[in-house]
C-alpha cells in the first residue's frame, strides 16, 4: 500500500517536471517580457540614449502622458479614435453577417457544405494575402469602382481605404467629457435595466451610481482631464470602412461557424414545442432561438474584439504604414520601435494595446474557467 | 422565456393557414433563402475570381478598364516570375512550419495530458495564466525578444523563428490537447495504475495511441496560424529567412511589381493552408471553435 502511494507520488512529480519547462518558458517569455517592455516604458530608451552608451533613465510615466496629451504624439491619439470605430463596427459587422449566414445555413439547404466552404475559407487565408489581394480591389481608379460601368452606371467615386473624408469629428480637448457622457450613458441604460427586471436593489445602486457621474460632469469635472495644448480634430475616418470590408470578409465565417454550432446544439423538440405553441417560424427564432444564442454572441464579441485591438498586418499590407486614415496602435508601436528606434515610446504603446486587450480578455478567461466544470 | 413555450399544449391542432396557402409561402421562402446564400457565395468569391482572372494573365493584359475581364490568352508568366521571386521564401515557411508545428504539437500534446490528468495544487492558477499568453497583443513582448535573440544569438534566422512560435503556440496547443484528454474516462487510466503503469506507460500505452485526432486538429491549427504569420516573421528574421507573408507583401509593398504577379504570389502564399482547409475542414473548424477557450 505504501509503495504505491509513493508510486502515485512519485509519478505526481514527473508530471510536474513533464510540465515545467512549458511553465517556465511561459512565465519568460510572456511574464517576464511583458514586465520588461512596462519597464522600459518608463524609461528614456532609445537609439540617441543606445548610441550615447549612457544607461537609459526613469521619467516615470511620462512617456504615457505625453501619448495621450504630447503634440508630437498625433498619431497614437488618431489611432485609438481609428481603434474605438473599427472595433465596433468590425465586431457589428462580423456579428449580423455571422448570424445571418448561419440562420440560412440552418434551413436544411441543399449543398449546405458547400456554402459553409465559401464563407468560412477566408479564415484559412493570411492577413497579408487579404490585404494584397484587396488592396487591388479598393484601387480607385478600378477595382470595385468600376463595377457599376458593367451595368452602364457611372464609375464609383469612394476611394477606399485612401479617402480623405472624416465624420462625427470631435476635439481631443473635449475627450474628458465625450467620455463622461458615454459612461453616463451607458450606466443609465444600464440602471434602467435594471428597474425593468425588478432587481430594486442593484438598479438603486447604479442609479445612485449614474447621479454622482451627474454631479462629476455638472461640476465640470472631465475638463479637467485634457491637458491638449491646442485643439486637435479626431473622427471617424470614412478609410476605415475599406479595413472592415475586408476583414469582415475574412472572419464573419468564423462567427458563422460559432453561431451554426450553436444552433445545431438546439434540439429540434424545443423548437417544434414552440411552433406547437402558435410560433410562427420567426417567432421561434425570436422567442427560442435568438436567446439560447447570447453566450455565442457574448464570446465571439470578445475572439473578434481582441484580434480587432491587435490588428496589425492587414492595415500594414493596404496602408503600408504611412497611411494614418486607417493607422493602428499594433502599426505605430512597430514603426515607433523598429523604424524610429524610439524603444521607450513603442513600449509605452504596446503597454497600452495589452491593457486594452487584457481588459476584454481577463473577465472572461476567469469567468470561463471559472464556470467550468472540475475535473 | 423558453420555460412557458415548451408547455404542454401538444394537442391543439396547427394553426394558420390552408395547406396549399403554405406550400406556396413555403416556396417562395425557399427561393428567398437560396437567392441569398447563392448571391453572398458569389460575393465572398470575388476576392478568388480576381485573384485567378489577374494571375492567369500576361502584364500587356493587366489595365485598369478590363480588370474584371476574363484574359484574352490564359498564360502562366505572371507564377514564374511570382515563384521566382517567393520560391526561398516558400522554402523558409515549409522548414519553419514543419518544425514549429511538430515540435509545439508533441508540447502541447505532454502538457495537455498532465493538465488533464494529473492535477496537482495550483493548477487552476497556472492554467489560465498560460492561457491568457495566446491573447496577448506580441507587441508587448517583442523589444525584449529582439534584444533576448540577440543575446543567444538567434536573431535573424529561422531557429530563433521556430523557437518563438513554439513557445508562443503552447497555450492554444497545451488547451485543444487539455480538453481533448479530458474526454478520456479516468477509469482507463486508473485501471492501467492498478496494473502497475506510471506516468510514461500510462501516456505510451492508453494516451498516446487514441490522440490522432487531438494532432490532426492542432497540426493543421498550427501549421495554419504559423504559415499565415506575420508580425514575428517581419520582425526577427533577415531577408535570408524571410517566411513567404513577409516576401510576399516587400512583393506588393514596392510599387514597381505587377498586378498580376502581385496576384499569383498572393495564390501561392494563400495556397497550401487553402489545400489544408478544403481538404481536412472539419478539423480545422474544431481548432477554430477551440480557441473561443471553451469550444
Amino acid at each position: 500500500m505504501l509503495a504505491r502511494l509513493s508510486r502515485l507520488n512519485r509519478d505526481r512529480v514527473m508530471a510536474f517536471l513533464v510540465l515545467l519547462p512549458s511553465l517556465i518558458l511561459i512565465a519568460v517569455f510572456v511574464y517576464g517580457f511583458i514586465g520588461w517592455t512596462a519597464y522600459t516604458s518608463t524609461t528614456n530608451s532609445n537609439a540617441m540614449q543606445q548610441l550615447s552608451g549612457q544607461p537609459a533613465q526613469s521619467v516615470g510615466l511620462q512617456n504615457y502622458a505625453d501619448l495621450f496629451t504630447g503634440a508630437l504624439n498625433t498619431r497614437f491619439r488618431i489611432d485609438v479614435v481609428n481603434t474605438v470605430f473599427f472595433t465596433v463596427i468590425f465586431i457589428a459587422v462580423c456579428l449580423i453577417l455571422g448570424l445571418g449566414l448561419a440562420i440560412l445555413l440552418d434551413q436544411r439547404v441543399r449543398g449546405e457544405s458547400i456554402f459553409r466552404t465559401i464563407f468560412l475559407f477566408p479564415m484559412a487565408l493570411s492577413f497579408v494575402v487579404t490585404g494584397v489581394v484587396w488592396k487591388w480591389l479598393f484601387n480607385p481608379s478600378s477595382g470595385i469602382n468600376v463595377l457599376p460601368t458593367y451595368f452602364g452606371q457611372p464609375a464609383g467615386t469612394f476611394r477606399w481605404f485612401i479617402s480623405e473624408e472624416r465624420w462625427l469629428e470631435f476635439n481631443w480637448q473635449n475627450i474628458g467629457q465625450i467620455l463622461a457622457v458615454v459612461l453616463l450613458d451607458v450606466v443609465i441604460i444600464v440602471a434602467l435595466w435594471y428597474w425593468s427586471k425588478k432587481r430594486t436593489q442593484a438598479a438603486a445602486l447604479i442609479t445612485g451610481l449614474a447621479l454622482l457621474l451627474m454631479n462629476w460632469i455638472l461640476l465640470e469635472g472631465p475638463k479637467q482631464i485634457s491637458a491638449l495644448a491646442r485643439p486637435e480634430t479626431h473622427g471617424f475616418n470614412v478609410a476605415l470602412i475599406a479595413v472592415v470590408v475586408a476583414a469582415g470578409w475574412q472572419m464573419s465565417g468564423y462567427t458563422m461557424a460559432m453561431y451554426l454550432a450553436g444552433l445545431r446544439g438546439i434540439s429540434e423538440e424545443l423548437r417544434e414545442a414552440a411552433r406547437v405553441d402558435g410560433a410562427g417560424e420567426w417567432g421561434v427564432y425570436r422567442h427560442v432561438v435568438l436567446p439560447l444564442l447570447q453566450p455565442i454572441t457574448l464570446s465571439a464579441m470578445i475572439v473578434l474584439g481582441h484580434i480587432s485591438l491587435k490588428i496589425f498586418d492587414l492595415v500594414y499590407t493596404l496602408g503600408g504604414g504611412d497611411n494614418l486614415y486607417i493607422d493602428m496602435p499594433g502599426i505605430n508601436m512597430f514603426f515607433t520601435t523598429f523604424r524610429s528606434n524610439e524603444f521607450a515610446r513603442g513600449a509605452a504603446i504596446a503597454i497600452v494595446m495589452l491593457i486594452m486587450v487584457a481588459v476584454v480578455i481577463v473577465p472572461y478567461l476567469v469567468n470561463s474557467l471559472r464556470t467550468e466544470t472540475q475535473l | 422565456m423558453t420555460g412557458t413555450t415548451a408547455s404542454p399544449t401538444r394537442a391543439m391542432p396547427r394553426r394558420g393557414p390552408t395547406i396549399t396557402l403554405w406550400g406556396v409561402r413555403r416556396t417562395v421562402s425557399r427561393v428567398l433563402i437560396y437567392g441569398l446564400l447563392i448571391g453572398m457565395s458569389i460575393l465572398f468569391l470575388v476576392p478568388v475570381y480576381m485573384v485567378l482572372v489577374t494571375s492567369f494573365k500576361s502584364i500587356d493584359q493587366v489595365s485598369l478598364p478590363t480588370m474584371w475581364q476574363f484574359p484574352t490568352r490564359f498564360t502562366l508568366e505572371s507564377f514564374a516570375r511570382a515563384l521566382d521571386r517567393l520560391a526561398p521564401n516558400f522554402l523558409n515557411s515549409t522548414v519553419l512550419v514543419f518544425w514549429a508545428t511538430l515540435l509545439s504539437s508533441m508540447l502541447g500534446s505532454m502538457n495537455g495530458y498532465v493538465l488533464a490528468k494529473w492535477r496537482f495544487p495550483g493548477a487552476n492558477i497556472l492554467f489560465p495564466l498560460m492561457l491568457f499568453g495566446m491573447f496577448i497583443p506580441y507587441q508587448a513582448i517583442l523589444i525584449p525578444l529582439v534584444q533576448f535573440l540577440r543575446s543567444i544569438g538567434l536573431y535573424g534566422g529561422l531557429p530563433g523563428l521556430i523557437l518563438v512560435h513554439v513557445v508562443y503556440g503552447i497555450p492554444i496547443t497545451t488547451l485543444i490537447f487539455r480538453n481533448y484528454y479530458a474526454e478520456v474516462p479516468n477509469e482507463m487510466l486508473e485501471a492501467g495504475q492498478i496494473d502497475g503503469a506510471g506516468f510514461w506507460k500510462l501516456y505510451r500505452y492508453i494516451i498516446f495511441p487514441i490522440s490522432l485526432p487531438g494532432f490532426v486538429v492542432v497540426i493543421i491549427w498550427q501549421f495554419t496560424q504559423i504559415w499565415n504569420e506575420f508580425l514575428f516573421g517581419v520582425t526577427i528574421t533577415g531577408p535570408e529567412s524571410q517566411p513567404i507573408t513577409v516576401a510576399l507583401q516587400n512583393l506588393a509593398g514596392s510599387q514597381i511589381v505587377e498586378w498580376n504577379v502581385q496576384m499569383a504570389g498572393a495564390f501561392l502564399a494563400g495556397l497550401p493552408t487553402l489545400l489544408v482547409y478544403i481538404f481536412l475542414g472539419r478539423y480545422f473548424i474544431r481548432g477554430l471553435l477551440a480557441g473561443s477557450v471553451k469550444g
